[in-house]
């Protein structure tokens, strides 16, 4: 398949994690949608690697091919990570102010 | 004795050591303490300055260099003494009549407590040193250094009993008035150093002389010569800048006596004497010193007549003399204005520390029309200063006669008319210093009586100088014998010929025969000896009377109103643009515009705050956008 379809598809999910990190109240669907940003990175790095594979057969430095798909797998780790600091913060807050709506965070202040 | 040039540095630095010591320690050291270091110090320079004068005698001169004061591409101004023939008589007469003086003020400012006692010693010496730096430099930068000390400490003297608001704005006027001829000064020397390259007294006049070297145009020499003289006009005070001295007199007498009779007025004769290589060139400038100095000399002549201050008398008198001396420079004979200066710091001198002692007397006061009749109370005052009126009035044999006639003989060798309106200065001058003497000391006692009960002879410490200056005055002419007396009488003309010979080599000599002088000088003492006299007997018989001044006795009483006039032309405008300069421009502009920019800063934190909402939301946008801008950025530019 052509990579434009990968590229666009990748986009799409891209801006749509965007929109909702900026949209929405609750502080567990915000970092749902941080994971789809992630995971749409991911899979543009996926389709590149694929790509170069299938077109440059016989390069000079082989490993060109799976550095990508090496590199999917550190940005999986990272966003594992991040997810548990994340979700314990939540959890933090959810103590503290009984909701988990961002906007009331801006009572921390006081 | 030619070592005793290693020494020289002592002269000025002895005053200074006083100045610190006094000024330091004021609160701790005793009155006859104070006395003793000021008076010390300028005694120790008087002797130092007798062994250097004996040793120049003998014919060395010599320039010292100390250190390098300035020293920039291609100028270098060193800091250099040079005592020669010019240089050794203003010394011996800063040090010898200032001593004198600084004995006189022990006993004149008893009264004061010993801080304000030390605090006065101390601006007096500060006073001797700069004054002893101005005629010791050997360059113009080096002058320069002492005139303007010298003006400071005429500030700094003439305010010195500083809680009286009308002294301070004597001492103030005194200052500015100083300044602005300083500026002209200070144009001529940034002009010398642009044309020649130096300031040095040696290089500028060896330059100038000889006429394959000199850069100058006439231009150049009558333009630098001008504005030197702009620069003595307001230290010797001349016209137009002359109202500062007779205002200056709120100062203590010892003060005029030293300041302004004997030496500081002097200064700007002595720098005129030094350059005279350069007014000698400049034909245009003499004729300009010479012709404002006359008009001074009889200006402040007309408004002596009509005052009734005993010190006021004596600063336009002062005034009137300078302008005579500078008449003398004016018409080429320096000798004869240096040894005016000499004679005058002797009897002036005389004549204020002589009005110190009537004033002390007579507990303060100052009006002539409230004395009379005090020779039989104070009869030592009383004949000092009878000797000192004879010798201004230009009676011979006393001092002044030589020294007055020697300048009125050259003025005669220019021009008769020179001549003719210095004899009307003359006979002027004997009036009024006739008037003064048989007002103060004849006739019948006019004050209260107070003030009859206090009158005494002044203590031994004021008594001896004025005996001593007394002698000067009636000796002191006698090294000045001219031709017509004595072949060879001269001494002060050969002992200072090689200061004026560079100018005497380019002058064209007026002889006048001595037929011509006997009569100049018979007719000039004639004519003063019947002012002189007639003033005697006018005013021995004078009575109080509640008459006002009426016609030209008011306008002359009034200074012909020149304070009014400068008042009106100078100061009004300069406070009003002041007051405008501070009301719309500082109040409104610059503080406006300071005051503005914290309120703008003001407004924009309290905008800015705002951004600080504490919504997750926003922050998260604002990184967005953030980022999206960068992109751009980077994408299409």
């Amino acid at each position: 398949m052509e990579i434009k379809w990968y590229i666009g598809l990748a986009v799409a999910l891209f801006c749509t994690g965007i929109v909702g990190v900026l949209v929405r109240r609750n502080a567990i669907i915000i970092f749902m949608c941080i994971e789809l940003m992630l995971n749409a990175v991911n899979l543009l790095l996926v389709a590149f690697s694929k790509m170069h594979a299938t077109s440059a057969v016989g390069m000079a430095d082989p490993s060109i091919v799976s550095n990508a798909q090496i590199f999917v797998f550190f940005i999986m780790v990272v966003a594992a990570a991040e997810v548990s600091v994340g979700l314990a913060i939540i959890v933090l807050l959810y103590r503290n102010t009984r909701s988990v709506d961002v906007n009331f965070l801006n009572r921390l202040k006081n | 004795m030619s070592n005793v040039f290693q020494l020289v540095w002592l002269i000025p630095v002895l005053p200074l050591l006083g100045f610190i010591i006094n000024g330091l320690f004021r609160k701790k050291v005793s009155k006859t303490m104070a006395g003793v270091i000021g008076s010390g110090t300028v005694l120790a320079s008087f002797i130092i300055s007798i062994f250097v004068f004996l040793s120049v005698k003998e014919g060395n001169i010599h320039v010292a260099h100390y250190f390098d004061f300035i020293n920039i591409a291609s100028l270098k101004i060193g800091f250099d003494f040079q005592v020669d023939q010019l240089t050794t008589v203003f010394l011996l007469i800063i040090t010898g009549v200032g001593f004198l003086i600084h004995v006189y003020s022990t006993a004149y400012m008893h009264d004061e407590d010993p801080k304000d006692f030390a605090k006065y010693f101390a601006y007096l010496n500060l006073f001797v040193f700069s004054m002893l730096l101005l005629v010791m430099g050997a360059n113009y930068v080096i002058m320069f250094m002492g005139w303007e000390g010298v003006g400071l400490c005429s500030y700094l003297l003439i305010g010195f009993w500083f809680k009286n608001n009308d002294f301070n704005s004597a001492a103030k006027k005194a200052f500015v008035m100083n300044r602005i001829g300083d500026f002209g000064f200070l144009l001529a020397v940034f002009w010398l150093v642009f044309k020649i390259g130096s300031v040095d007294y040696n290089h500028v006049f060896n330059v100038v002389a000889v006429a394959k070297t000199n850069p100058l145009t006439t231009f150049d020499i009558t333009g630098i010569t001008l504005l030197l003289f702009v620069g003595a006009m307001g230290k010797s005070a001349q016209i137009p800048l002359y109202t500062w001295l007779p205002d200056a007199m709120a100062g203590p007498t010892p003060v005029s006596a030293l300041i302004h009779a004997a030496t500081m007025v002097t200064a700007g004769i002595y720098m005129i004497a030094r350059s005279n290589i350069l007014y000698t060139m400049a034909p245009v400038s003499q004729c300009v010193v010479a012709i404002i100095g006359l008009a001074t000399a009889i200006f402040a002549a007309t408004i002596a007549l009509k005052q009734n201050d005993i010190k006021k008398v004596l600063a336009y008198s002062t005034v009137s003399q300078l302008g005579y001396m500078f008449l003398g420079l004016g018409v080429g004979a320096y000798t004869g204005a240096v040894f005016h200066v000499m004679t005058h710091a002797f009897f002036k001198a005389l004549l204020f520390l002589g009005a110190g002692s009537v004033i002390h007397a007579m507990s303060g006061e100052q009006d002539l029309r409230n004395m009379g009749g005090l020779k039989k109370y104070m009869s030592i005052t009383h004949i000092t200063f009878l000797l000192a009126c004879l010798a201004i009035a230009g009676m011979p044999p006393f001092s002044g006669f030589f020294s007055k006639d020697e300048i009125l003989a050259a003025a005669f060798s220019k021009s008769p008319l020179l001549w003719g309106v210095g004899v009307a200065g003359a006979i002027m001058t004997a009036f009024y210093m006739f008037r003064l003497y048989a007002m103060t000391f004849l006739g019948k006692f006019r004050g209260t009586t107070e003030q009859q009960h206090h009158l005494h002879e002044s203590p031994k410490a004021i008594t001896i100088p004025l005996i001593i200056l007394a002698i000067l005055s009636v000796i002191g002419g006698w090294i000045g014998i001219p031709e017509v007396f004595m072949h060879g009488g001269h001494r002060l003309e050969e002992f200072l010929s090689p200061v004026f010979a560079q100018s005497n080599a380019i002058t064209e000599k007026h002889v006048i025969s001595h037929s011509t002088e006997y009569v100049l000088m018979g007719t000039s003492v004639v004519l003063a000896l019947i002012a002189l006299l007639y003033a005697w007997n006018r005013f021995s018989k004078y009575q109080k009377t509640a008459k006002e001044e009426t016609g030209l006795g008011k306008v002359l009483e009034n200074k012909w109103y020149v304070d009014e006039l400068y008042d009106a032309i100078i100061v009004k405008p300069l406070m009003s643009v002041a007051k405008y300069l501070n009301n719309v421009f500082e109040k409104k502009g610059i503080d406006g515009f300071v005051n503005g920019v914290g309120k703008a800063v003001n407004y924009g934190s309290r905008q800015i705050r705002l951004l600080q909402s504490g919504q997750v939301g926003a922050y998260i946008l604002m990184m967005v956008l953030g980022i999206l801008a960068f992109f751009i950025i980077q994408l299409f530019i």
